[in-house]
């Protein structure tokens, strides 16, 4: 069929895109290592500081960019389907914030800045779960009053707001050294992950995106909201809790390990579907983690190569290529098929 | 007579404790199409909600085809009793094939893949409400009408013998909305399904159904429904009182209410 046909090119595409960047940072970075080198490393020959550094640093960092892009992009689309909204996302919901809020507490209260190693990312990841579980819970428990697509926007944003206040509340009374540590984690990163966190943050996210995909039955019959989902035998209460439950996991787990990256899970749906045209989740869903991972890749890379020598912050690159994108959707929304 | 497809007995209804209205009994046959008239606020979504299963009864028993509804699971429910209502957010980025092929969802298994019977069952429900050359379009490039025919395909491709439609003509211009009545008799005759729909098109109503029911209150003010054919709700005058206390008079030459 001619759709498919389209759906495989894209896919294709956005996939050797991102295998090129994905390439781009292993062989080039902030340290002054020859390509050749690199290659040497790659085919298993190189020494050990090129090793070093393409093996424990670019090569972790450039997963964490890749999964991380595919978290929040599918969290993003779980969270737009399951609100009927589509301009919902993990941290216009202040479900990022909410994570954030775990980790300052975990950070600023009892880890101090000094904790290092897995030990620190546990409690961060405990906290963030915490967090971003709460945050989902109200808009949950709010979803039933308000009506509209603006609403339960505001609602996230003033929920975000309120989780914000409290990091500041928290930044005030901690430790100077805790408080550096938590802003320097706050503005985004993927370059804080080892090679052994790396083991545990890449299964988690790949079992939670693996999980979504099992439910593109349910999230297709979501589309036509809750009252005709349910006259088709979706089992809305359990649904729901099992698509709030993989959004926010994978929400937490990447704020936890690099940081409460924004608008990437409200942007990259939209980008999935203008391209594919279709809100079928049978394709959007794995064109949404394709993107995703495109995206990671792609900040990180602006990261690292617009840094002149340095690492630029994550958070200060998302917004810049999303909101552009987002305002476009916003003002063409009667166009566009998948907002009738 | 035979088991009816759906039967409401000694039904009380209504919500956190405060009954709308109590022991109503109602029932619908093989191939009978149903419309239920009152004014806004009456309850008529609320008497919907109930035959599908969303809102329990306070009291009494609703059957499906004998069946008490309160046992049935959720996935067979949906087998059972179909819904189409008026409001649709995300799914304009569908084909009309792709969203028929969501009635299909209760008989697919845990992946929703559709098999060859299903596909067939597909395109059957496209022909029947005459969307089969439109299939692949994009649900958001049709008209009001050409939307609400491809929602009612997707309910017949849902395959059950009970059709619930709360306000389909809602949004419809005349002749979009004469046609989507004029289907939905034909194929719960052609089809042998019974069809509840709640409406305010009365002449419509009056001229495509085999029953109506009125929700109105009676001489002691207390909310009744009101069973009966056109001709002899027309002939009891229950019809007259459907808007009771308002400015509004039946016409039985016009069937339909007129000022005054």
């Amino acid at each position: 069929m001619k759709e498919s046909g389209y759906f495989r090119g894209v896919m294709i595409a956005v996939g050797l895109a991102s295998a090129a960047l994905f390439a781009s940072l292993l062989f080039f970075g902030t340290s002054d290592v020859a390509p050749a080198d690199v290659w040497r490393v790659l085919t298993g020959d190189g020494d050990e500081i090129t090793r070093l550094i393409v093996v424990d640093l670019r090569l972790p960092m450039a997963c964490a960019a890749m999964l991380s892009g595919m978290a929040l992009a599918v969290a993003g689309l779980l969270l737009q389907t399951t609100f009927n909204n589509p301009l919902a996302g993990p941290s216009i919901l202040g479900v990022s914030t909410g994570a954030s809020l775990g980790v300052a507490v975990m950070l600023l209260t009892l880890g101090g800045g000094a904790a290092v190693g897995i030990g620190r990312y546990a409690g961060a990841l405990a906290g963030a779960l915490a967090g971003s579980a709460v945050i989902l819970l109200a808009l949950l428990a709010f979803s039933r009053f308000v009506r509209g697509t603006a609403m339960l926007l505001i609602v996230g944003i003033l929920l975000g707001y309120l989780a914000s206040a409290a990091i500041s509340i928290l930044n005030f009374y901690a430790t100077e050294e805790g408080v550096h540590s938590f802003v320097i984690w706050g503005l985004g990163s993927f370059s804080g992950i080892t090679k052994g966190e790396l083991t545990f943050f890449g299964p988690v996210i790949l079992g939670c995106v693996a999980l979504s995909m099992l439910m593109v039955k349910p999230l297709n019959a979501l589309l036509l909201g809750p009252d005709y989902a349910a006259s088709m035998g979706v089992n809305l209460r359990a649904v729901r809790n099992w698509l709030m439950t993989l959004a926010g996991v994978l929400t937490a787990v990447v704020t936890a390990f690099c940081g409460p990256i924004g608008f990437l899970g409200l942007v990259i749906p939209h980008v999935a579907r203008l391209t594919l045209n279709t809100s079928n989740h049978l394709r959007l869903l794995p064109a949404t983690v394709m993107w995703g991972a495109f995206a990671g890749l792609l900040c990180c890379a602006i990261s690292v190569f617009a840094g002149n020598g340095g690492i630029l912050p994550v958070n200060a690159i998302t917004p810049l290529l999303s909101v552009p994108i987002i305002i476009y959707v916003i003002v063409n929304r009667h166009k566009l098929s998948y907002f009738r | 007579m035979n088991t009816p497809l759906l039967e409401l007995k000694n039904v009380a209804l209504g919500y956190d404790g405060k009954v709308l209205y109590r022991d109503v009994n109602l029932r619908v046959g093989r191939g009978e199409m149903v419309a239920l008239l009152g004014a806004n606020g009456a309850g008529k979504s609320t008497l919907l909600r109930c035959v599908t299963g969303t809102l329990a009864p306070l009291d009494g028993t609703v059957e499906i085809a004998g069946r008490p509804l309160e046992g049935i699971p959720r996935r067979e429910l949906a087998r059972l009793v179909s819904l189409v209502n008026t409001g649709m957010t995300m799914a304009g980025a569908l084909t009309v094939r792709e969203l028929v092929g969501l009635g299909r969802q209760p008989h697919t298994g845990f992946l929703g893949l559709l098999s060859h019977h299903d596909r067939e069952v597909i395109d059957r429900s496209m022909e029947e409400v005459g969307m089969s050359a439109l299939a692949g379009r994009q649900v958001a490039s049709l008209s009001d009408g050409e939307r609400q025919k491809t929602m009612i395909a997707r309910a017949l491709a849902q395959e059950t013998p009970v059709m619930v439609l709360d306000e389909p003509t809602a949004f419809l211009d005349v002749a979009s909305r004469l046609e989507t009545m004029q289907l939905l008799g034909s194929l719960a005759r052609t089809e042998e399904k019974a069809v509840i729909l709640s409406t305010h098109d009365v002449a419509s109503a009056l001229r495509l159904c085999q029953r109506l029911w009125l929700i109105e209150d009676d001489d002691a003010g207390k909310r009744v429904i009101v069973d009966g054919t056109p001709a002899s709700l027309i002939a009891d005058g229950a019809l007259a009182s459907l808007f009771r206390g308002r400015r509004v008079s039946f016409d039985p030459s016009l069937m339909d209410f007129l000022p005054g």
